[in-house]
């Protein structure tokens, strides 16, 4: 009877199989991390640093007697930044917020108020490029009739204007500049003679650009610079570009187009930024103050902000401890890995399967000379034990039992000892896994025995070469906090591990090993071409 | 000096297999894991050599629990010589060869002697797994010591000399035979020091031999000449190699035999996982010649008759 066997294109096929399997794997763990890197914004990098800024808006007025109502425009979703935190102070007021069309409002009220009062709008911001979808094509403004010599005045100053420009967005600029001319022409002279401050001229350059038909808007924001004393908010003049369908921006003080560097919009609300109801003289004042976050709080912030449910599935959102104990096992694949590179693609051999990984893990509180030092000292220590009870011919589980027993009476030893001795690592030998130290002195001392001092020696160098080796990598603070953070990356280590659970290639040491056939002049006679 | 990527080229196109390649294509694609025990555990194999009437050493006794130690000197109170061996072992670890007795004490076959409750204390380590694989309780065979044929007589250093064959798909691809030197302690395991010596399948003459990573052509103890040695009974042995594929139903396995003066080949062991020293001693890569028998496999032209498969191997495996 024939036994039924997997025919080879069986194995082909399966082969096929296990490389797509780990390519999906893989593209599944890359995906997630490009995501979380590009578009949450996660740090690649321990301990990078964003620009983060506190901007303060605070609002200042004299009560009205009985009800007072104050509406204070706040940042929407201001271009080149984002907002991640916001907190409005204002004791015993009522507070709701409105959002419309471009606008964002804050309503404080109170019913009875007395003394000087003080409302605190705060925003934590960070630079972040994103798109501002705001291109709704404005309604062409209606001109108003005006009487004379205003009219003459008007016309004749967007006549000399338009002689200079070729779109509307340098008309506009041009007529800004003339506007506030240090030598102004006579009919702006005339035009702006009643006026007492910035926001009449900038009301102006709109109203005059709405004579001819040009749809124009105020945004106000602030430039983020640190300084002690607070500033106040810019007014930029926005007008709308009908071949480009958008809006263009400009200083409503010198013409030029564009926001400065660092520019915060506050509002695009076409309102007051304050109004206190019923008293006109409300004072506001702005701050900003810059810090250097860490980049891996504002990206849990953002995410806090954005969605919860994802923050809330992540590593991030354990408790610290339970964080510091994942930081940790994450590594143990690490260590894995490298071994699984070294023992089957190099090829060294070692005492037990995952005896490296763990012995590295505890290099991890002693450093790799201080621990080299403990794990050989409790080995040998450990082995001269061994050999003296090799005659007294227990059996395997009372011997291991012995053995474990006097590893732990070993390692309490050696941390007195080197305590005394002043010498704390000595007391990070408890780290080391005593399971793990028990199986290793049984393993090579019945190597020893079996296999000579020789190879039991080679072979316990070899595992702490691969200890050290694993030790250093997983030390690796770039790798340490990209697995951390980036714990999907363990399913791209899963795929290669899936592609080398197939290789079949040589390993290092086999070359070493067989090197001699090469050299070797009969090895060559094709004896085995031979046909059938 | 050769570049280690010119070696790699080399082996490559010698068909050298490497351990990777062994245990991907071949171990775990042709020896499907519920046949492994047959092969693992000895006691199995005898007992399925047995009903295939294969040749096997005859067992003596079989020591289950601890306590049957103390019975077992009784039961082989008789014999002066036998072999003890865990069930589970690999690579020849823990076995006892006696081969004599003076009064309490065991006489080992590299002459030295062995207390009794020393040899007890043994036994009792192979029970509780000291050499099985993964350290899983064992038991313990006893059986027929094997009268080595004299042939080996000069190129041997106590110990028995064993003959291993690589049967892929019942197909004997390749051959060696194992001498036992000082070093190995009178064992027949190449990485205890043995020597291992590629036999010409059609013929059943030795070739030349490795030695570690040294090649060889003289005994390194004896200084006799290994080449040349004319394998007695090579036709049955290869016929043992052949029909241990039914008897296994593993598609690639090392057949261990040893050759007895009196009772001719006999099976010592089977193993599923067979090391790939055979190429070193035989200056050949088993890949071209696995190659050939997977062609086979393509074309439907598998033979089921051990004969066949026998006379296909002659044909096309040369060990120049």
């Amino acid at each position: 009877m024939a036994p039924a066997l997997p025919p080879g294109t069986q194995a082909h096929m399966k082969k096929t199989h296990l490389y797509l399997l780990a390519l999906i794997i893989a593209a599944i763990g890359f995906g997630a991390f490009a995501y979380k890197w590009k578009v949450l914004k996660f740090p690649v990098l321990p301990n990078e640093q964003t620009e983060i800024w506190e901007i303060q808006a605070r609002v200042e007025f004299e009560p009205a007697k009985g009800p007072n109502k104050v509406t204070l425009q706040i940042p929407g979703n201001p271009p080149g930044y984002a907002v991640i935190n916001e907190n409005f102070l204002a004791r015993d007021y009522g507070m709701s917020i409105e959002s419309g069309k471009g606008s964002r409002a804050v309503q404080w009220q109170i019913r009875r108020a007395r003394g000087t009062q003080a409302l605190y709008y705060r925003a934590t911001v960070y630079r972040d490029q994103h798109e501002v979808i705001d291109a709704a094509e404005p309604k062409p403004p209606t001109p108003k009739t005006y009487e004379e010599p205003f009219a003459t005045a008007r016309a004749g100053l967007l006549d000399a204007v338009r002689e200079k420009s070729v779109d509307s967005a340098s008309f506009a600029g041009e007529l800004v500049r003339r506007l506030h001319d240090a030598n102004p022409s006579q009919e702006v002279q005339l035009l702006t003679e009643s006026f007492n401050s910035e926001h009449d001229r900038v009301k102006l350059s709109k109203e005059l650009l709405a004579d001819r038909q040009i749809a124009a808007r105020i945004v106000y924001g602030l430039e983020l610079v640190e300084q002690d004393t607070g500033s106040t908010l810019l007014p930029f003049l926005q007008v709308w570009d009908g071949e480009r369908k958008t809006w263009r921006t400009l200083n409503a003080i010198d013409g030029v187009e564009g926001f400065p560097e660092n520019f915060f919009l506050w509002s695009t609300a076409q309102k007051p930024v304050l109004v206190v109801e019923g008293n006109p003289d409300a004072d506001i004042e702005f701050t900003a103050e810059q810090s250097l976050d860490d980049a891996l709080e504002t990206a849990k912030e953002r995410l806090k902000a954005k969605d919860r449910n994802l923050i809330a599935y992540s590593l991030l959102d354990l408790p610290l401890d339970a964080q510091e104990v994942y930081r940790i096992l994450l590594l143990v694949p690490i260590g894995a890995f490298v071994m699984l590179l070294l023992r089957n693609i190099i090829g060294i051999k070692t005492f037990g399967t995952f005896m490296p990984v763990l012995i590295a893990l505890a290099f991890n509180w002693t450093g790799v000379i201080p621990g080299i030092i403990l794990f050989a000292t409790i080995i040998s220590m450990g082995l001269l034990v061994r050999f003296y009870m090799e005659r007294l011919k227990l059996l395997l589980v009372p011997r291991l039992t012995a053995v474990l027993i006097v590893v732990v009476l070993l390692m309490a030893l050696v941390s007195v000892v080197s305590h005394k001795l002043d010498q704390p690592v000595g007391l990070n030998v408890a780290l080391f896994p005593m399971i793990i130290l028990t199986m290793t002195i049984e393993r090579v001392s019945v190597a020893w025995e079996e296999r000579g001092a020789g190879y039991a020696i080679s072979q316990a160098l070899g595992s702490l070469v691969i200890a050290s080796l694993a030790y250093l990598v997983m030390k690796e603070p770039h790798l340490q906090h990209l697995i951390f953070v980036f714990p999907e990356l363990l399913l791209v280590l899963f795929a290669i591990t899936l592609v080398l659970g197939r290789y079949s290639g040589y390993r290092l040491t086999e070359l070493f090993r067989f090197r001699a056939l090469v050299k070797d002049p009969i090895a060559e006679s094709p004896g085995d071409k031979a046909g059938p | 000096m050769i570049g280690l990527f010119e070696v790699a080229r080399r082996l490559r196109a010698m068909g050298l297999m490497g351990i990777g390649q062994r245990n991907a294509e071949f171990v775990l694609t042709y020896n499907q894991r519920r046949f492994y025990p047959r092969v693992d555990d000895k006691l199995i194999t005898k007992t399925l050599a047995l009903k295939a009437k294969l040749p096997v050493p005859e067992l003596y006794a079989v020591v289950r629990e601890e306590h049957e130690i103390e019975e077992l000197h009784e039961k082989i109170k008789d014999r002066e010589q036998f072999v003890v061996k865990p069930a589970h072992g690999s690579g020849g670890d823990g076995i006892l060869v006696i081969t004599g007795r003076r009064g309490d004490k065991y006489r080992r076959s590299n002459g030295s002697f062995m207390a009794r409750d020393e040899f007890d204390h043994h036994l009792s380590n192979m029970l509780s797994g000291l050499f099985s694989l993964g350290g899983q309780p064992d038991h313990v065979l006893v059986e027929y010591c094997v009268q080595f044929d004299p042939i080996f007589e000069n190129v041997s250093y106590k110990g028995v000399p064993d003959i291993r064959i690589i049967s892929f798909l019942g197909y004997p691809v390749m051959a060696m035979i194992r001498l036992p030197t000082r070093m190995s302690d009178g064992k027949a395991n190449l990485h205890q020091g043995a020597i291992g010596v590629g036999i010409d399948i059609p013929t059943g003459l030795t070739r030349r031999g490795v030695w570690g990573k040294e090649l060889i052509k003289e005994h390194p103890d004896t200084e006799s000449s290994i080449a040349g040695l004319q394998i007695p009974r090579w036709d049955d042995l290869l016929m043992i190699g052949a029909k241990a594929y039914e008897l296994c139903e593993l598609g690639y396995v090392g057949v261990d035999i040893v050759l007895d003066r009196n009772l001719g080949p006999l099976i010592l062991e089977l193993n599923a996982r067979p090391g790939l020293a055979i190429q070193m001693a035989n200056g050949n890569g088993l890949l071209n010649r696995l190659r050939k028998i997977q062609e086979l496999e393509r074309a439907g032209a598998l033979s089921k008759d051990p004969a066949e498969r026998v006379a296909f191997a002659k044909a096309n495996f040369p060990t120049a």
